[in-house]
């Protein structure tokens, strides 16, 4: 049976997104002229290609790999949305490399195997198939983050995300093992199945570890400290796509590990992902609000919205899910305008990341300034703007779960991180003409117009977007 | 139709006026204003000869006000003989006043907004009059309210206006509480607000009571003296009196519309509508005919010593408000609405000559810098002489009819405290003529006490006041003579109809005629009006200045007089000043320490310090973090281990 030859369709948007990567390598180190532009074009065209296979996959789901890979509707929803999120931040990332005269084609390819590092996260069936995937994607984005050598701050950020990587990565292998021996499998099937009966302290404290290494990916409290050092040090749209990729892959991650294998033991990790939660809500509120930086600002900002996503975690319902899924495909969205805008915040040349530099941006650059507040506005969850329908969603589903408590200390956490939010729309509305700053190039301007009139017009047509995300989330929930 | 566009009409011109004012200009505002309500009026006399004369009693359906559950209250207009007198008098004297602000306020720079005001005023009090239901009353009750704040501050740069419209507002929403609860119960008691309804079923209720902290009361009594509270507040009566006077602040039209002719009597209107209600409740009839004789008193003598030539009228009206009510009290309610629609005319006339006055003096408004301007403004001397003869009640202009006849009821009414209003209403005769003639003779005659620059520019008004003077001045001379047989003559069962009803052991008028009273009380009144006009003629005629030793021989009752009797400093001392202070503390100590120190401020005090703390742990080192990871990790896991009892290791 072992030597039979594994099924490979299931699995071949990564194995396409693979062959494609090493061929761009060869290509890019064999061609004399440095060839981003270029490459940039290939990567997000077999992204797409990807995507399209992964739309074409059936809805049934599928098993391969001897059990290691799996695919199903959620995982094909996962991905597109990681998909989504790596384009469009590839976009700013050759954006900023060709004006900023940093362009590699490196880039790109490091782009595409930390993508690539994520779908096999989603799919992972087995304890190891996670390990691999992750560490691909980790190690792929340590080196995006150092991406800027000459620059110290990078190189830092670099440095300090690999070193405390590195521990999060033997948190997580040691609770893999605290598992394993006590469960004796390493595989999600297996694993249900032993934890069906209640499972016991061992394993418990395995997926105490385990949920510690997920969290440090995501960002979330106490395991967050590397998030706004890195923000800030590493070159903005990396930062972008820090903060919207990895950050999908690891709460679907979440999702698959705490929902399959260790669903029946809900009661006992419950308690933890809510800690980690309302942690996670209320340091992302209150710490921002100190930050003059917009980058750490966004950092804190990033470190909250996990921690709502969190509360979707919470729930181990259908809905929450559900709200889950939706609340990070709105996040995308927002985060890449909001990333888009302070890639344009540059003065002479020369770019600028304290929110001061936004005084009197209603004057100088009123439709950006209407964009960058719309984006805002959405973020702070001001109705009818797209943000509050992510919170809705999730907070429905925490009380409809009985976390009550849960969903008012979100509400609070949201009332307090409104004020930072709302505070750089005061600044660019109400505060005096500071530094003029530039028109933002096309690419930049396009996202901020799009991504902000998506917040703007999402009311109008939510239901397919929830509807799909529901489909996707049920999946989830075999039976 | 005659009967809605004799209501609507007002509106309609207020509106106009009100928000296109800009539009048609000044002109076009007074042409615009004055052309509707002069409609209003000449539509609403065909209406009283129909209703009134031919005894056509009509109900307006306009539209459902509100409609909820059991409760109805429809909007309608109710034209029975009360409310088509009511509409005549208010319609024809704002018209005529209407006119005469257009010369008067000609100086005014936001004259549309003024005749806006005045326009809707109308409409308020016409609402008011013609209610079916004490709900639409209340809405006409309370617009003529809040217009009569807005034209009381009209001058809203002036603070004394202002105080003065806050005090006016304030004095009146007391009342109108009042008002409120006496509608609440007549809901409790008939559950229903209509009238026709309510007067049906009041002899049903004569006998019951209510149970309140644990009392037995009785019922109708309770209700009618809460709703006497309502009209005791908008007529200025004792105790809710104060604002009448401050209330002059306002342009001398809205003195002489508001404050003379129209809305001061909406609470007489509100006792006389009422009367099927109130006939059941005796008591409260005796206290409304209390009321009322004590406020005839007290405004008249207040009214002796005060020097403001509007302050004096101001006093004067709210005298004249208490024989109403005291007509009331001892049911002859037909003699309180002859002697309010007679007052209407003459007291009108009277304000209107005082501005005419005031207008020639260069805005003096002081009785004492006046003097010796007869011969300079004949024609304003002599329509006020005859609105001052007309109030002194002596025959034959129409205040003498009306006035005696209150005075007989008072006499004929057969209980204590009608023997009380009757003694009262003497004396307030003696020193109603004292303080009308005094008012004549210190501004006309004698020396002029004028500066000589203020003596050039006197000069008549122009003929866009004068005429609105001469056919008050009419009115003043005519009304009470020829309405004084239907009102409360031999004409008035076939008059009233229904819209008054009166118990037969009531009714006071009836033996009035019967009785002939000993030929020294029937003529009483006009004796002691005479004498009234003798000791002012001697004391500001003969020899000036026996007033002034008067006044020196008792300083205190001066002083007393002089200071309307304390009520203000009293009203300041026991209301105003607590209600600031506490304010004060709730301001202070409420909202600024407890609910912003402990709400918005401390939280966001708390919030700023713990984000500069939690940016403390955010040290950059990256051992500081690694520690912050494993310490989470051991925090968490204790915690699990420590929770999980029944998880077998």
């Amino acid at each position: 049976m072992m030597n039979a030859v594994p099924d490979f369709a299931p699995a071949f948007p990564e194995i396409m997104l693979v062959l494609a990567g090493m061929v761009f390598l060869l290509f890019g180190v064999l061609r004399e002229r440095d060839s981003m532009q270029l490459l940039t074009g290939a990567v997000i065209a077999a992204m797409l290609i990807a995507g399209v296979l992964i739309l074409r996959q059936p809805d049934t789901g599928a098993v391969t790999f001897g059990g290691l890979f799996l695919i199903n509707g959620f995982t094909g929803f996962a991905k597109l949305l990681t998909l989504g999120g790596a384009m469009l931040t590839l976009v700013l990332i050759n954006n900023w490399a060709q004006t900023a005269g940093t362009a590699r084609f490196e880039i790109p390819i490091l782009v595409l195997f930390a993508t690539v590092g994520m779908l096999l996260m989603i799919s992972a069936n087995d304890l190891i198939a996670l390990y691999v995937g992750l560490e691909l994607q980790s190690l792929s984005l340590y080196v995006l983050a150092a991406v800027h050598r000459s620059d110290l701050r990078a190189t830092e950020a670099g440095v300090k995300y690999f070193v405390l990587g590195a521990l999060a990565s033997g948190l997580l292998l040691y609770g893999m093992s605290l598992v394993y021996g006590f469960a004796g499998t390493t595989t999600f099937a297996g694993l249900a199945t032993a934890t069906a009966s209640g499972g016991n302290i061992g394993v418990l404290i395995g997926i105490v570890f385990i949920i510690a290494g997920l969290s440090f990916k995501v960002s979330a409290v106490p395991f967050h400290m590397w998030t706004p050092d890195v923000y800030e040090g590493a070159p903005t749209p990396i930062t972008a796509f820090f903060s919207v990729a990895p950050k999908i892959a690891g709460l679907a991650l979440f999702l698959r590990v705490l929902y399959g294998p260790f669903g029946p033991m809900l009661h006992q990790w419950q308690q933890v992902i809510v800690a980690i939660s309302v942690l996670s809500m209320a340091w992302g509120a209150i710490a921002a609000i100190a930050q003059r930086n917009i980058k750490r600002l966004m950092a804190y900002s990033s470190i909250g919205h996990v921690g709502y996503a969190l509360i979707g975690l919470a729930t181990g319902t259908l809905e929450g899910a559900r709200g889950m899924l939706f609340y990070m495909l709105i996040y995308i969205v927002m985060n890449v305008g909001t990333f888009a805008c302070i890639m344009a915040m540059r003065v002479n040349g020369k770019a600028v990341e304290d929110i001061s530099a936004l005084s009197g941006l209603a004057r100088t650059r009123p439709m950006m300034a209407a964009g960058l507040a719309a984006l805002m506005f959405s973020m702070a969850g001001i109705p009818p703007l797209a943000g509050i329908w992510g919170k809705f969603y999730i907070f429905m589903a925490a009380v409809n779960a009985g976390l009550i408590v849960l969903a008012v200390l979100g509400v609070l956490a949201s009332a307090i991180g409104a004020f930072y939010y709302l505070r750089v729309v005061k600044i660019m509305y109400f505060d005096e003409v500071g530094p003029v700053i530039e028109r933002p190039n096309a690419v930049t301007g396009t996202l901020i117009a799009v991504c902000s009139v998506a917040m703007l017009a999402f009311f109008i047509v939510p239901s397919p977007l929830v509807d799909s995300a529901a489909v996707a989330a049920k999946s989830l929930f075999p039976g | 139709m005659l009967m809605a566009a004799s209501v609507f009409l007002p509106l309609l011109g207020a509106i106009i006026a009100g928000f296109f004012g800009r539009l048609i200009g000044d002109r076009g505002a007074q042409i615009v204003t004055c052309t509707c309500i002069g409609l209003a009026a000449i539509c609403s006399i065909p209406t009283f000869a129909d209703v009134a004369l031919h005894g056509n009693h009509h109900l307006v359906h306009v539209m459902t006000f509100l409609s909820s559950g059991t409760f109805e209250a429809a909007w309608s207009l109710r034209f029975d003989t009360l409310s088509a007198t009511m509409v005549m008098t208010v319609t024809c004297v704002s018209t005529l006043i209407h006119i005469y602000s257009c010369g008067y306020m000609s100086h005014d720079d936001s004259q549309p907004r003024f005749m806006a005001y005045l326009s809707a005023f109308s409409f308020a009090m016409l609402m008011l009059v013609t209610s079916d239901n004490l709900v639409q009353m209340f809405f006409g009750w309370e617009g003529v309210g809040v217009m009569s704040y807005l034209l009381i501050g009209f001058w809203f740069k002036k603070p004394s206006a202002c105080a003065a419209a806050i005090k006016a507002f304030v004095v009146n929403r007391v009342g109108d509480f009042g008002f409120l609860l006496g509608i609440f119960a007549i809901y409790y008691l008939f559950d229903t607000v209509n009238f026709d309804t309510i007067f049906e079923a009041a002899p049903g209720k004569a006998e019951s009571t209510v149970t309140f902290f644990s009392h037995q009361w009785h019922a109708l009594t309770i209700t009618c003296l809460l709703l006497f509270v309502g009209a005791m507040g908008k007529s200025a009566q004792l105790f809710l009196h104060t604002w009448l006077p401050d209330a002059m602040e306002g342009p001398t039209p809205v003195s002489a519309l508001i404050h003379a002719a129209t809305m001061v009597t909406a609470g007489v209107f509100l006792v006389a509508r009422m009367s099927p209600v109130f006939e059941y409740a005796p008591s409260a009839l005796a206290f409304v005919t209390f009321v009322g004789a004590t406020t005839a008193f007290f405004a008249a003598t207040v009214g002796c010593v005060q020097n403001d030539i509007k302050r004096i009228i101001a006093y004067s009206t709210c005298s004249q408000l208490g024989y109403m009510f005291v007509a009331c009290g001892v049911s002859a309610y037909q003699a309180g609405i002859f002697h309010l629609m007679t007052h209407a005319w003459f007291k009108a006339l009277l304000f209107l000559s005082a501005g005419s006055v005031i207008h020639a003096m260069s805005e003096e408004q002081d009785i004492r810098k006046m003097g010796g301007i007869w011969k300079l403004i004949p024609f304003t001397f002599a329509v006020m002489t005859i609105g001052t003869i007309a109030i002194t009640g002596i025959p034959p202009l129409s205040g003498y009819f009306s006035k005696d006849m209150i005075i007989e009821a008072a006499y004929n009414s057969g209980t204590g405290i009608g023997k009380y209003a009757y003694f009262m209403t003497i004396l307030v005769a003696l020193l109603t003529a004292f303080y009308s003639w005094r008012l004549v003779f210190i501004t006309f005659f004698g020396a002029p006490r004028a500066d000589h620059h203020t003596m050039e520019h006197i000069h008549e008004s122009p003929l866009v006041m004068l005429i609105p003077l001469g056919a008050l001045a009419l009115g003043a001379m005519f009304m009470g003579g020829g309405f004084n047989h239907l009102f409360v003559g031999e004409g008035r069962e076939a008059f009233w109809h229904e819209a008054i009803k009166v118990l037969a052991p009531h009714d006071s008028i009836e033996r009035a005629h019967q009785e002939h009273a000993p030929f020294l009380i029937h003529h009483l009144p006009l004796i002691v009006s005479l004498t009234g006009l003798a000791i002012a003629y001697w004391m500001y005629i003969v020899r000036p200045g026996t007033a002034t030793r008067i006044a020196n021989a008792v300083p205190g009752l001066y002083r007393f007089l002089l200071n309307k009797w304390y009520f203000d400093e009293l009203y300041n001392f026991i209301f105003v000043r607590p209600a600031f202070w506490l304010g004060r503390v709730f301001w202070k100590v409420g909202d600024g320490a407890i609910i912003d120190g402990l709400g918005p401020d401390g939280i966001s005090n708390l919030v700023g310090r713990t984000a500069r703390r939690l940016g403390v742990v955010q040290s950059g080192y990256l051992y500081h973090y690694a520690f912050a990871m494993i310490i989470g990790i051991a925090l968490v896991v204790t915690w699990i281990v420590a929770g999980q009892p029944g998880v077998a290791p």
